[in-house]
């Protein structure tokens, strides 16, 4: 399946900012199954410096600053991604969890350095006996990993309602447990937290979700939104993707843009103001697809 | 010398080290086996008997003394009031033989360049972690490992350029590391202060146990950093970044700043354009080289690191990156810092130098290790438990609950060391009769050299225990210190940080330029101290006035100083309804500290902004400025003050004021900042003139001799009045003198021209076209005052202020707030940083 993605940011300011700072994460992954055919990033007004490069958990990641006078910006990233559909794996047959979790104790093999990574607190998620406890439910003994890390996602999309009145970008993990409510964000940070908890490796992933309009009516253009999933690391499939909010094991209709430890690696969008004050931002995104 | 002398002073030998107690089961610095004094101290040692307890104690007077008058201080944090505490400092130094200097230096230097290279590996190819040599989670686990920084080379290769590292000697006498420091490696500059201090009261002992300078470090310094600079230019500009005045090592880094030549910014001061630092100064912006940081890593660039900070430079890593300017330490080596990597620095220099590590580190298990966690659940009764990463959740310090301790390390193992505990070597003190040991620590610093390599600072900053206790003690804790003397075996060389003679050097008038903060705080100081010296007078002429036993009669010739008290916002409204109330109101506005716009508040918010400018200011200015507040405290005794307490108390102030005036006047250049400092005193005063004066013509008897006394006062010309008119005022002869009267350094045409003066030499007001808008309110000002003819005055009988010279004060009064946002507007415009 090819898309095209439009998705666009417009800050209002009520004070003039007279030079800005920002970091951009938009243009899709390229890997085995998804290919960004292209990609082009606009930014009004012009910025005076745009850069590109790989971050350190290789996302594109643009910076650019503008320099004069704006009391609005805006940001507009195009980009065409072809998503190959693939079977997904047989999760009866991975590993079980146990030995994932041995794996990832000490002394942890060198050749596991790059998932182990993705065991450990960041910035925004710190392991709990109280969200081990939580994830314990879908791994009994002997259960393979994956087979728990797809139970774990059901879980999260029964126990939890999907409510952005409940939570924003900034409530901790413990809050939305608590609540039991909460967006995409929430819920990939709800599992990645847990699993890590039991000792298995498992990170954030952000990107773009095709909406299936309902049946006979029209696709609504720029009704999309940016989305969050999570992956777990299985040592003979690597990394696989479970999408929470929707209860599925992610597939043609998910395009990654980018993947960190939480929230805070891949951020679409961020940016330091000198003036701006209390500002407003406006988000669209269209997911095309291209038949 | 006679025998009899000589005997003499075997005595005093004996008797000072002989009434030394050293503790049992520890090494002693100053006596060895049988409690003889060993080699290396004998010569300091007969110099203290030279000198005598007597002599000694007043030595250490001095110290002190030095170390007031220096204002060399230590902030301590959650200390409301008086944050600041002077650095304590114990007048007998650390001695170390030369020999002995060698072998720890040259294991510190190994040290700091495993740690160098363990850094490029972890902000690089991390070999280390894919050949196992380091833990994984030492790297990935670490809140001081930052990613945006990964990838990035230094220039040089180097990240540690500043390394310090706390050493202590056990029982056996071997010393080992305690502490690696690796983010940003404070004390130096304190270090330096404590030498300052100690040759100055200890100068025989000084000369004759021939001290190894520690000069030859800060030329080191200086040389490493300029190499640092990637532009070519013989002047690179190198800045030291602060986090502010309430940052505890504040004084350490106005004093660096000063001594190494540096200027000390705020990340507010700078600004990154094109990918370029810049400082933002009065003439506009100025690229930067090198970056002396004194802020967390983590905190330097809001858009890729902490983006919570607001005291970084937002685009910094991106400079950085491109390879435009130079960041020392390097971004990300707080890393090291944890001591979860000192068990696996033995074998890393094995496999990264080929060497056997020289100096160990006391004994250190990280638990995200089974073997080391089994190790520390046995033995967690010995060993002392700490966080391995700096940032660490769930660790409050203090007390633990053993159980939940022993629940968090089973749950994450790999946030936990434990530490053997150390037993530290004692070192002679003077406690005011007699020298006794206290536990001591030493931290020792070293700075890179171009070549890879690392100079060590001969001497170092040791650090104090109680005498009790064996355990060490911080200086946030609030411990002693002293200055370290390395001997030297041969000749001392003398070195200074004078630049080279003989090398050719561009002649300057005009300092480096000055920041648009600076400029900022030197106003307001000026603002301030004219604040306290214009609130002064009216509350002590209000004060003269008072009369308890005639208040009511009194009333309408204290009025107008009451009002201006008022509109100015340091004076309640209406509080004079009584002679009690209005004493205690007069009072309050003198000594309360809660009320801001107190005269005991305008003074606190002067020593602040001294404060500000610290590192541009002599110690002169600095002490008339710190002085202010003790004239308006409440003495602490507690006893009430009466008004003629607080008039001699406002006596007292004034002169503090007045010599302020005078060193600003007659000690800074006639650069920029005195002249902000100039301009935000014309301000202050041209606006409490005016004010003022506009109240005392509304006054019902503003003809009335008292009150044209009282106009006088305020305006400090009583006595060019008296000897002008040989009669009692009048009306036109008072507004003349203090109105118009350009001769006259108290009156407003005075300061309007002053301030003309001062706009015509600042930077951008001399190259526009068009006066500015604060060039227009100065001159209609100045036109307006001139064309004032006070004799209008005379033909009234009522009603003055309705007059001409009414009208023109009230212009006056609107203008002078303008003036000051217009400078505010063209000059300080910095940045209020938001996020997106």
């Amino acid at each position: 399946m090819n898309y095209t993605i439009t998705h666009r940011t417009i800050y209002d300011y009520p004070a003039a900012v007279s030079a800005s700072f920002h970091a951009a994460r938009f243009e899709p992954q390229t890997f085995e199954g998804q290919k960004c055919i292209d990609f082009e990033l606009r930014v009004w007004p012009a910025p005076a410096v745009q850069k590109v490069r790989t971050d350190y958990f290789g996302n594109h990641i643009s910076f650019f600053s503008i320099q004069e006078m704006h009391r609005r910006l805006e940001v507009s990233a195009r980009s065409r991604v072809s998503v190959k559909a693939a079977t997904p794996p047989a999760l009866a047959l991975s590993e079980v969890w146990e030995k994932v979790r041995e794996r990832f104790r000490d002394p942890v093999s060198p050749a596991d350095v790059q998932p182990y990574e993705f065991c450990l607190d960041s910035p925004l998620i710190m392991a709990t006996p109280v969200l081990a406890d939580y994830a314990k439910a879908s791994f009994p003994a002997g259960v393979p990993s994956l087979v728990g890390v797809r139970d774990l996602a059901r879980r999260i999309f029964r126990d939890f309602k999907y409510d952005p009145r409940a939570t924003t970008v900034a409530t901790p993990i413990d809050e939305v447990l608590r609540k039991r409510a909460g967006v995409c964000q929430d819920f990939a940070h709800i599992a990645i937290a847990s699993l890590r908890s039991l000792g298995i490796p498992a990170r954030y992933v952000s990107g773009y979700l095709r909406t299936v309009p309902p049946p006979g009516k029209e696709r609504l253009v720029g009704a999309d939104a940016s989305h969050a999933w999570f992956a777990a690391y299985c040592p003979q499939h690597g990394w696989l993707e479970f999408d929470p909010t929707n209860d599925l094991l992610v597939g043609e209709d998910h395009i990654r843009v980018a993947v960190g430890r939480d929230f805070s690696d891949v951020s679409p969008l961020s940016g330091i103001l000198t003036g701006g004050g209390e500002h407003e931002v406006n988000v669209s995104v269209d997911v095309k697809p291209e038949f | 010398m006679t025998i009899s002398e000589s005997a003499e002073k075997t005595r005093a030998v004996a008797s000072l080290a002989g009434s030394y107690v050293q503790h049992a089961g520890v090494f002693d610095e100053l006596l060895g086996r049988g409690g003889v004094p060993r080699e290396h101290w004998k010569t300091l040692l007969g110099e203290l008997d030279a000198l005598g307890g007597s002599e000694l104690s007043h030595r250490s007077e001095s110290a002190n003394r030095i170390i007031l008058e220096q204002g060399i201080t230590y902030n301590v944090y959650g200390d409301p009031r008086g944050r600041e505490r002077p650095w304590q400092l114990d007048p007998i130094p650390f001695v170390l033989d030369g020999a002995e200097w060698a072998k720890l230096g040259k294991a510190l230097t190994q040290r700091a360049v495993l740690i160098n290279r363990v850094l490029a590996d972890c902000y690089g190819a991390q070999d280390l972690l894919r050949s196992g040599w380091l833990p994984p989670a030492l790297l990935f686990a670490q809140p001081e490992f930052l990613r945006p920084a990964h990838g990035i080379r230094p220039p040089g290769g180097i990240h540690l350029h500043f390394y310090a590292a706390d050493v202590a000697r056990s029982p056996d006498g071997q010393w080992w590391v305690l502490n690696d420091r690796t983010q940003i490696p404070t004390g130096s500059g304190y270090a330096l202060a404590n030498r300052l201090v100690s040759s100055r009261v200890l100068p025989e002992a000084f000369r004759n146990c021939g001290v190894q300078r520690v000069a030859g470090y800060f030329r080191q310094v200086q040389t490493t950093l300029a190499s640092l600079c990637s532009r070519r230019t013989d002047e690179p500009r190198i800045v030291m970044l602060t986090p502010g005045p309430y940052n505890e090592t504040y004084f350490e880094q106005a004093y660096l700043a000063r001594y190494l030549g540096y200027s000390l910014v705020e990340g507010q001061d700078l600004t990154v354009r094109d990918e370029r630092v810049y400082l933002k100064t009065l003439s506009g912006l100025e690229p930067v080289d090198v970056i002396l940081r004194r802020l967390d890593d983590d905190f330097c660039d809001p858009l890729e690191l902490r983006s919570d900070s607001t005291l970084g430079i937002p685009g910094l890593v991106e400079a950085v990156r491109a390879g435009n300017v130079a960041v020392a330490n390097a971004l990300g080596t707080g890393l090291l810092e944890s001591p979860a990597f000192m068990p696996f620095l033995p074998g890393l220099s094995r496999h990264v130098l080929g060497e056997e590590l020289l100096m160990p580190s006391v004994a250190t298990w990280w638990c995200g290790q089974k073997p080391a966690e089994a190790y520390v659940r046995e033995h967690s009764g010995e060993l002392e438990l700490r966080p391995a990463f700096r940032r660490h959740r769930g660790f409050a310090g203090g007390a633990w609950d053993a159980k939940d301790l022993e629940r968090q390390i089973r749950f994450a193992p790999h946030l936990w060391t434990a530490q053997e505990r150390v037993a530290l070597s004692t070192s002679p003190c003077w406690d005011g009769s007699r020298l006794s040991p206290h536990p001591t620590a030493l931290r020792v610093y070293l700075v890179a050299t171009p070549d890879g390599g690392y100079t060590v600072m001969p001497g170092g900053l040791a650090r104090l225990g109680a005498e009790s206790s064996a355990q060490f003690v911080t200086m946030q804790g609030g411990g002693a210190s002293k200055d370290t003397w390395v001997l030297s075996d041969g000749p001392v060389e003398e070195t200074t940080l004078i630049h080279p003679a003989g090398g050719v050097v561009e002649l300057r008038r005009v300092g480096n330029n000055l920041p648009s903060r600076l400029a900022d705080n030197y106003f307001w100081l000026g603002r301030y101290a004219e604040r306290a010296d214009a609130t002064g007078r009216l509350l002590r002429s209000a004060l003269l006035r008072f009369n308890p036993e005639s208040a009511g009669s009194e009333a309408p010739l204290i009025a107008p100083l009451l009002e201006t008290l008022g509109a100015q916002g340091q004076f309640p409204d209406g509080c004079g309804e009584t002679a009690h109330e209005l004493e205690a109101a007069l009072l309050a506005a003198v000594y309360d500290p809660a009320n801001p716009g107190s005269l005991r508040g305008l003074a606190d918010k002067a020593e602040q902004l001294a404060m500000l400018v610290r590192d541009r200011t002599s110690n002169d200015v600095w002490r008339a400025l710190s002085g202010f507040n003790e004239c308006v405290s409440v003495s602490p005794d507690g006893a009430e003050p009466l008004p003629t307490d607080a008039i001699a108390g406002i006596n007292r102030l004034l002169l503090q004021v007045a010599s302020f005036y005078g060193l600003s006047r007659e000690n800074m250049t006639r650069a920029q900042g005195w002249r902000f400092l100039d301009m935000g005193m014309r301000i202050e005063r041209a606006l409490y003139l005016a004010t003022f004066l506009s109240h005392a013509l509304r006054a019902e008897m503003a003809d009335n001799p008292s009150v044209l006394e009282a106009v006088l006062e305020v305006a400090d010309s009583t006595i060019t009045y008296r000897s002008r008119y040989s009669l009692l005022p009048n009306l036109a002869a008072v507004y003349d003198l203090v109105l118009l009267d350009d001769t006259n350094p108290r009156s407003l045409l005075f300061q309007l021209l002053q301030l003309e003066k001062h706009f015509a030499r600042l930077p951008r007001e001399k190259q526009s076209a068009l006066p500015t808008e604060a060039q227009r309110l100065l001159v209609g000002s100045v036109a307006s005052v001139r064309l004032l003819d006070p004799r209008e005055l005379s033909d009234r009988h009522t009603g003055w202020h309705t007059g001409q010279t009414g009208v023109v004060l009230r212009d006056i009064l609107q203008n002078i707030p303008r003036l000051s946002d217009a400078i505010a507007a063209s000059y300080f415009a910095h940045s209020s940083i938001s996020r997106a």
